[in-house]
């Protein structure tokens, strides 16, 4: 494994990212379930509001109320969380200065709206800051952590660097002040090695091309970087040397062998049929070998590299539970 | 050809309408917005419409197909079209910062067009303010409708809408920047005094104090002074944005526009569509119909999925065995996965059909590889346009 690999085993809060698309919301999801299956207590967060993790895993629409999704034999616990940016500034503003009442007066004025939807990186500090209490909250008299892991299901690619890096949208507008230095501590747990950022893709061009990007503008801004997520993989259908043949000069002489086949087997080889298949197979290998180039794309990277399979029935019937366990077969977790 | 009970959904009559202005093409992201926008607007140019198609986050080499090397706002001829029906195509991508630049320097005189560029409160909004790039697309989307209005340089205006959080945003950020920059908030911080004494009312003051000095120890004192500043200096543009954000929205809402929604056959794309379609129709847009990419086809119908797979295990048993019969067994898995997702999706399709009646529908197969010349775009403007 390259030396650029992090061990894994120490990170506490997994950001995952990736191209629209791609299926962030459900590999966060993967995840969250296989740290759960080791009989961890787990957080799943979405900070979007799209109700991606109620939809997932079936449940009623999640809150800013920590709602317990799940309960492992192993001991280990779901919980789901989805930040609203507006519950976060009166928690905020009732801790700091115990003044949360305050709330209905700001409100009056537009100001709740100016602070969570204008005020540029606000809401960002609002919505990663809730992340970065509920990774640090402690509870007992030991102050043992209440979460063991805080799974983020993150905004995508092309908006991950500027959420993440909180402390530089922030210190445009704020020099001083709580929120500089909220920002500050937020910005000290996510460039530390307990943080893991993820990017998932899928092997096409597009996606991968942002996955390149975001790695590099991540390391630029001194993000710990964690896995590379191919999701929905497709075994090729056809061996290799199929793969070859449909692709060669001569198909003539194949549809013939082909259509014998068939007969063979009593298929009724109606016109347009042996060369329908044959179409299909040439469009399947074309695509295969785009993948590989893509993956290798990937593989330069030089990151750990999970691959998740297509789940042709979707993430219902126990398809996020099937892609958990790929996930910790692969070592993500 | 919906394989659904849906309607057909005809581009190529709505793409040909001189009385269509505007297309605007809108989804979840990762659907094929953009390229649905440019396979449409070259399709329109090579037919002899005038038209520039104004794009947000091309592909890289989508991009270059249209060439735009240059992010420099101003829409470019693309090179390699078909001009012979008398049409053009011009093609953009948006530059949001520079676009809320034009706009300051429209509005305002040099001297405080100056003072605002240079605020920065004002910088920090107009380029990562989170409705800033939907507010902008609009914005110029509205211009180039104007230009084509004043010069006859094009007759149609092809969008993509922003890869926002949510497909809607564009239609509501515009609102929310507006009403922001001419809330009462915004004019409360910049002169509390005189909004107090105007009010008149003990109270009322009270509760300004309240919410700027919450403000100022939440945010620090630095930006409030800055946010003080930047509406100072617009003052003479204020009404401006919410009267051009009202403006835009008339001009989505007017029967000139039409709205394509773009979606892939999977859950979360069409339940996306599916909210879009509601929304577009519970404001009155001119909602033309829904665009489904990336549509599973099989080349050999006729060969069922079960019949496929039984066939490919009796070819695994026979004996003796010929030199193509792994090659044949392959082939003939494929086809049964293939003709599966092509069954999952068209039920999904289906679905989406029955749950909003008489949305015009049309399908387009899935390529195999991506799409980045002109071709290629003809090759999806042949499907989306069934000519």
């Amino acid at each position: 494994m390259p030396s650029t690999v992090p061990d894994l085993s120490k990170v506490r809060l997994h950001v995952v990212t990736g191209k629209g698309g791609t299926g962030k919301t459900t590999v966060s999801a993967a995840l969250a379930m296989a740290l759960t299956r080791q009989g961890k207590r787990v957080l799943l967060v979405e900070v979007e509001g799209r109700q991606g993790i109620s939809q997932t895993f079936d449940v009623a629409p999640l809150g800013h109320q920590e709602t317990r999704i799940l309960h492992e034999r192993s001991g280990g616990e779901l919980w789901g969380l989805s930040v609203d940016a507006k519950e976060s500034l009166r928690e905020y503003l009732q801790k700091f200065y115990k003044v949360g009442r305050a709330m209905t007066v700001l409100d009056r004025f537009g100001a709740v709206d100016f602070a969570t939807t204008i005020a540029p990186g606000v809401r960002d500090v609002l919505l990663i800051g809730k992340v970065y209490e509920a990774a640090g909250r402690r509870s007992g008299r030991a102050g043992a952590p209440v979460y063991d892991a805080v799974v983020l299901d993150a905004p995508p690619t092309g908006r991950v660097v500027r959420f993440l890096n909180v402390n530089a949208e922030v210190a445009d507008v704020a020099r001083v002040g709580p929120i500089r230095t909220q920002a500050d501590s937020i910005t000290r747990m996510l460039r530390s090695h307990t943080t893991a950022v993820h990017v998932v893709t899928l092997l096409e061009e597009m996606p991968v091309q942002e996955t390149v990007d975001a790695q590099t503008e991540l390391k630029r801004v001194g993000l710990p970087l964690g896995a590379v997520v191919v999701n929905q993989l497709r075994d090729p259908m056809l061996p290799d040397k199929a793969l070859k043949q449909v692709s060669a000069k001569r198909p003539a002489r194949l549809a013939e062998a082909v259509a014998t086949d068939l007969e063979s087997v009593r298929v009724r080889v109606t016109n347009g049929l042996v060369d329908g298949l044959l179409d299909d197979a040439r469009q399947h290998a074309d695509r295969v070998a785009l993948e590989r180039e893509q993956d290798a794309v990937l593989v330069s990277l030089g990151r750990l590299m999970v691959r998740l399979p297509l789940l042709p029935e979707g993430t219902e019937a126990g398809g996020i539970a099937v892609l958990a366990r790929v996930i910790d077969e692969q070592g993500m977790v | 050809m919906a394989a659904s009970t849906s309607p057909a959904l005809d581009l190529a009559a709505l793409a040909c309408d001189p009385g269509t202005r505007i297309i605007v093409c809108c989804g979840a992201g990762g659907v094929g917005k953009t390229t649905t926008a440019a396979a449409l607007g070259l399709w329109a140019a090579e037919h002899g419409r005038k038209v520039v198609v104004l794009t947000i986050d091309p592909a890289r080499r989508l991009a270059q197909a249209l060439g735009l090397t240059e992010l420099d706002n101003t829409p470019r001829p693309v090179a390699g079209v078909d001009t012979s029906a008398g049409g053009s195509l011009d093609a953009m991508m948006l530059d949001m910062k520079r676009t809320f630049d034009e706009v300051v320097e429209q509005h305002a005189t040099p001297d405080k067009a100056a003072q605002i560029l240079a605020n920065p409160f004002y910088q920090a909004v107009s380029s990562s303010f989170a409705g800033t790039q939907e507010y902008m697309a609009m914005e110029k989307l509205g211009q180039l409708r104007a230009q084509a209005s004043r010069d006859g340089r094009w007759d149609l205006v092809v969008v993509d809408t922003p890869p926002s959080r949510s497909a809607l945003d564009f239609l509501d950020a515009p609102k929310r920047l507006g009403s922001f920059l001419d809330g009462r908030f915004i004019r409360l911080l910049a002169a509390p005094a005189r909004a107090g004494s105007r009010a008149g009312l003990k109270v009322f003051s009270v509760g300004v104090n309240v919410a700027t000095s919450t403000m100022s120890k939440l945010l620090g004192g630095d930006l409030l002074r800055d946010v003080q500043t930047f509406v100072a200096a617009l003052d003479t543009m204020f009404g401006g944005f919410r009267e051009r954000a009202d403006l835009t929205y008339a001009l989505l809402k007017h029967p000139e526009t039409a709205f394509v929604v773009v979606a892939a056959p999977e859950r979360d794309a069409l339940r996306e569509a599916s909210y879009f379609a509601g929304r577009l129709e519970e404001e009155g847009m001119p909602f033309a119909g829904l665009v489904v990419n990336r549509v599973q086809r099989v080349a050999a119908p006729s060969l069922s999925a079960s019949r496929a797979l039984a066939a490919a295990e009796q070819l695994g048993d026979a004996q003796p065995r010929s030199t193509t019969a792994a090659t044949t067994q392959g082939l003939l898995r494929l086809h049964a996965a293939l003709a599966e997702t092509a069954a999952r999706q068209e039920g999904l399709v289906r679905r989406f059909g029955a749950g909003h009646p008489g949305i015009p529908t049309v399908e387009v197969p899935a390529a195999a590889q991506d799409i980045h010349d002109l071709d290629g775009l003809r090759e999806v403007a042949v499907a989306l346009t069934g000519s």
